[in-house]
């Protein structure tokens, strides 16, 4: 009889070249990602083989990074509270439409997510430019010809982030939304209830699991972001990633890049696992 | 020696037993229904004998050999299931090819075999369609298409019929029986379905958790039900509590039936059943008096709620073409001898 | 559009321009006929398009992107399509701890992927290797290729697999012959999410690409930071429709919708 693989074992051998894979190549990583962090620097003589915490200390201890990770979390908050004010009533305008202009709108809105990010900032960086359709349109209804520049404001990153990461919003509620039981509405209305009221009191609580996922994403995706703010904001509005890759390759300073990176994950994943919980807590009951 | 052999079968989830003691002997041929409610463990019955489930204890003979340990996709028998479980990426042809091709049948010679099966089962028109585009039956032919070109000595058929409708389950009843009985192939069917395991089987094995209940030919089985939970699963019946007062005499109640009770002793407890069909009603003042409570028609016959000195009682009487019983109306109950059927203790 | 007011309409009307605005603003300006960033007001010029094919630098970084995507997708699809029906299929000790652990790129910040594959590479001495950037790319794409498998398999019934069995069919036979090609929707699905995921990384690959492994995005990146002009708009044009195109094969294969539930 040929030798076979114990029933029990199977899972292991299926799922054993991706764990190998992972623990080599992200475990190993992000471990030697940590234990660099704890090393100082030294301009002169590079990394030393000390173990210390004196790069956490710099980090939250420095007013310089005390800024930008304020105003990383300022704009994490912003954008994700603009994306809950538009992308909610979107998800909902979407869930009404009917099929054939649901499907086609559901592509605009959808779409841009697989269209490059870089591609996506292009285009607002064209309107922010000084010489772009912002000034030009200033300049024409007469508001001086001074160029109206939104390039490296936190406003211009703000819009330009909600732009991008809006999608994640809009989808995550119209998930929710699309295993709302329409009697469940009608029902409402049967009862006596406006349809504001069947909104407020009956879709609404029904589509708050999509909305908290949808808002866990977009701040999470905001507070690592990359590519928009180092375009948008570029080196005079710095957040956490582009300080971090400004230490990393041009600073050279690996040890204070890596705690930064250390810090914005630890505060990724706290803000995940916490916000995961609140929703089981608040959520297991209603929705299995 | 019977053609398939189930000695002492066991099969355990944890603690759990789902099979107790299973033993059957099937002769070659034979039409075999398992039934029983869900849960009973027939369906676990059928998933040992196509080598799905090991048993926890037990053997299965097939011919003489020892299957027991043989993998399924060895043992050449033929299964539709449930959910009929086609290959959703293959024509119907190719799907009852598809044992043949294991078999090492030649291409040519299994499309062959493959269209006369589905001819067999009526399906000739249908050899290219892929199964998302046939109906529920039509997959369901299919489905049996594929167990029965491999010719396999046993054919294991699990809930066959129950999710077409019930026109359609009716007529496949008949044509399945006549088909079974044409090739000759020994069958097991499992069902919960009582109607459909009386009608087409030679024997019934009526399964409750676990445990056979009673093995018989249908029509035993509906006259002689040897307890009350095979009396009361299959057919309707009704259940009267009594105790045994004299020589072949019980008392319900205060009313006294006369019965048979040369098996039981003086004074216990008993259940009698008897079926709503087996009733004569008149307004003729003899017999059982009992007032109308509920009287439903139900085309071919009428079902009646009854109450009497002996409790509540169902009673189905043929439609006659005039109008039956109202609510409310006062009538009268007999019955032929034999139609009591009498069980020890009371349910 | 039933049961929807005019604020409701309008509302949507702007939000809809909202999202195209950016894309249809980098479209125009490609079309430029003049030599610096301005809208087509004096007619619509190919110039810009042409002037692509004068910056090989461009067309190879979208080859080696295009290279990148492919092998780093392949190897995701095959470390995931097992490791989906282990998980799906089979109940085993440690089994959520392996599923968190293969989804777990998905809570990791970009930046520190790169981070981390920058120093790890330069220690061991992969540093600017194109395998190096291409593990990294599997490491942060594994987990789409996985939720697609994995909802795939999970909604395969054993049936159609037993049934396969009792006609005789080997258990390999069975998986080729049945599994592959029930699940192999769900699988080409994953396999393009993951190749575009892979195609337009950013954050990461700048850490981990070297001048000789620029991705198309860290390229262009990199040309933006420098100067933005009508070139880097029409690259953008063709990428935002090749795009499309993709995006319409996924919608109509899978529905856009389902494929985003969750990302991210």
């Amino acid at each position: 009889m040929m030798a076979s693989i114990q029933p029990r074992k199977v899972p292991y051998f299926l799922t054993g070249p991706g764990v190998i894979f992972f623990a080599a190549l992200l475990g190993a990583p992000m471990v030697m990602t940590l234990l660099l962090s704890l090393h100082s620097y030294d301009f002169n003589t590079g990394i030393q083989p000390d173990w210390t915490l004196a790069n956490y200390v710099e980090v939250l201890g420095d007013s310089y990074f005390q800024k930008i990770f304020g105003r990383t979390f300022g704009l994490a908050l912003l954008v994700t509270v603009i994306c809950v004010l538009i992308g909610v009533p979107e998800a909902y305008v979407l869930s009404r439409l009917s099929s054939r202009w649901r499907s086609v709108f559901l592509l605009v809105v959808l779409g841009p997510l697989l269209i490059s990010v870089v591609v996506r900032t292009l285009g607002w960086a064209l309107f922010f430019g000084g010489n772009g359709v912002l000034t030009m349109t200033a300049q024409a209804l007469g508001f001086g010809d001074e160029p109206v520049s939104l390039m490296f404001t936190f406003t211009g990153m703000t819009i330009a982030l909600v732009h991008v990461l809006v999608p994640f919003m809009v989808i995550s509620v119209w998930a929710s939304l699309q295993k709302i039981d329409p009697q469940s509405e009608d029902a409402g209305l049967s009862l006596g209830a406006s349809k504001m009221t069947v909104l407020r009191r009956i879709t609404l609580p029904q589509a708050m699991p999509g909305i908290l996922s949808g808002s866990i994403i977009v701040f999470a995706l905001t507070a690592s972001a990359f590519a928009t703010p180092a375009i948008i904001g570029g080196r005079r509005m710095k957040v956490v990633a582009t300080a971090a890759y400004d230490e990393y390759l041009s600073t050279l300073n690996w040890p204070l890049g890596a705690t930064i990176a250390i810090l914005l994950l630890l505060a990724n994943i706290g803000i995940i696992v916490s916000y995961n919980k609140l929703i089981e807590r608040r959520f297991a009951k209603v929705f299995e | 020696m019977s053609f398939l052999i189930f000695e002492t079968l066991n099969k355990k989830f944890g603690d759990f037993v789902a099979v107790r003691d299973m033993s059957l002997s099937v002769e070659r041929g034979e039409f075999i229904s398992l039934l029983g409610p869900s849960g009973c463990g027939k369906t676990t019955t059928l998933q040992m004998v196509a080598g799905l489930l090991p048993p926890t204890s037990g053997r299965i003979v097939l011919d003489g050999k020892d299957i027991t340990k043989t993998p399924p996709n060895q043992r050449g028998l033929g299964i539709v299931f449930q959910s009929y479980a086609l290959f959703p990426h293959m024509t119907a042809t190719d799907n009852v090819a598809f044992g043949l091709e294991m078999r090492g049948v030649g291409k040519a010679e299994r499309t062959d075999r493959a269209r006369g099966a589905l001819d067999q089962v009526k399906l000739g028109q249908f050899v290219d369609r892929y199964p998302k585009d046939m109906s529920g039956g039509q997959r369901q032919r299919v489905a049996l298409a594929r167990a029965l070109v491999i010719e396999p000595p046993v054919l294991l058929l699990d809930e066959p019929l129950s999710n077409l409708d019930a026109k359609l389950r009716e007529e496949m009843r008949i044509e399945l029986r006549l088909l079974q009985q044409d090739i000759g192939v020994t069958t097991i069917l499992v069902t919960h379905d009582q109607e459909e395991a009386l009608s087409m089987s030679d024997r019934i094995v009526v399964m409750q958790q676990g445990d056979v209940a009673q093995i018989a030919a249908p029509l035993d089985l509906y006259e002689r039900p040897t307890n009350t939970f095979v009396s009361d699963f299959v057919g309707k019946t009704n259940l009267i509590q009594g105790q045994i007062t004299g020589d072949n005499e019980v008392n319900v109640d205060g009313t006294r039936v006369s019965v048979d009770t040369l098996a039981h002793t003086h004074g216990s407890s008993v259940t009698l059943s008897i079926r709503p069909e087996k009733f004569q009603m008149s307004d003729d003042p003899s017999g059982h008096e009992v007032r109308v409570e509920a009287a439903i028609f139900l085309g071919a016959s009428w079902l009646y709620r009854v109450k009497g000195s002996m409790g509540d009682l169902f009673v189905t009487q043929p439609n006659t073409g005039s109008a039956g019983y109202a609510k409310g109306d006062v009538a009268w109950l007999g019955w032929p001898e034999g139609a009591l059927t009498l069980f020890k203790g009371a349910q | 559009m039933q049961n929807l007011g005019p604020a409701a309409r309008i509302f949507h009307a702007l939000f809809v321009i909202f999202i195209l605005a950016p894309l249809i603003m980098v479209i125009a300006v490609s079309f430029t006929d003049k030599g610096y960033l301005s809208l087509p007001t004096d007619g619509l010029s190919l110039r810009w398009f042409r002037a692509i094919l004068d910056n090989p630098d461009f067309i190879d970084a979208f080859w080696m992107s295009v290279w990148l995507a492919v092998i780093s997708a392949s190897v995701a699809v095959l470390i995931s399509v097992p490791a989906a029906l282990a998980i799906a299929r089979h109940k085993f000790p440690g089994r959520d701890v392996i599923s968190a652990f293969l989804l777990s790129p998905l809570m990791i910040p970009h930046l520190v992927l790169g981070v981390a594959f920058l120093q790890f590479y330069s220690t061991i001495g992969l540093g600017g290797s194109f395998y190096g950037l291409a593990a990294a790319h599997v490491i942060l794409i594994t987990p789409y290729a996985l939720r697609l498998a994995l909802a795939s398999a999970t909604g395969l019934s054993t049936d159609a697999e037993n049934a396969a069995l009792t006609l005789g069919a080997s258990k390999f036979t069975v998986f080729r012959r049945i599994t592959l090609p029930l699940i192999l929707p769900g699988v080409a699905g994953g396999w393009l999410l993951s190749f575009i995921t892979s195609f337009d990384e950013l954050t990461m690959s700048v850490f981990v690409a070297s001048p000789a492994t620029q991705t198309l995005p860290v390229r262009m990146y990199h040309h933006i930071t420098q100067t933005i002009d009508p070139l880097i708009a029409s690259i953008s044009t063709v990428l935002i429709v090749l795009t499309f195109l993709v995006m319409l094969i996924l919608d109509r294969f899978y529905g856009l919708d389902k494929i985003f539930v969750g990302k991210g």
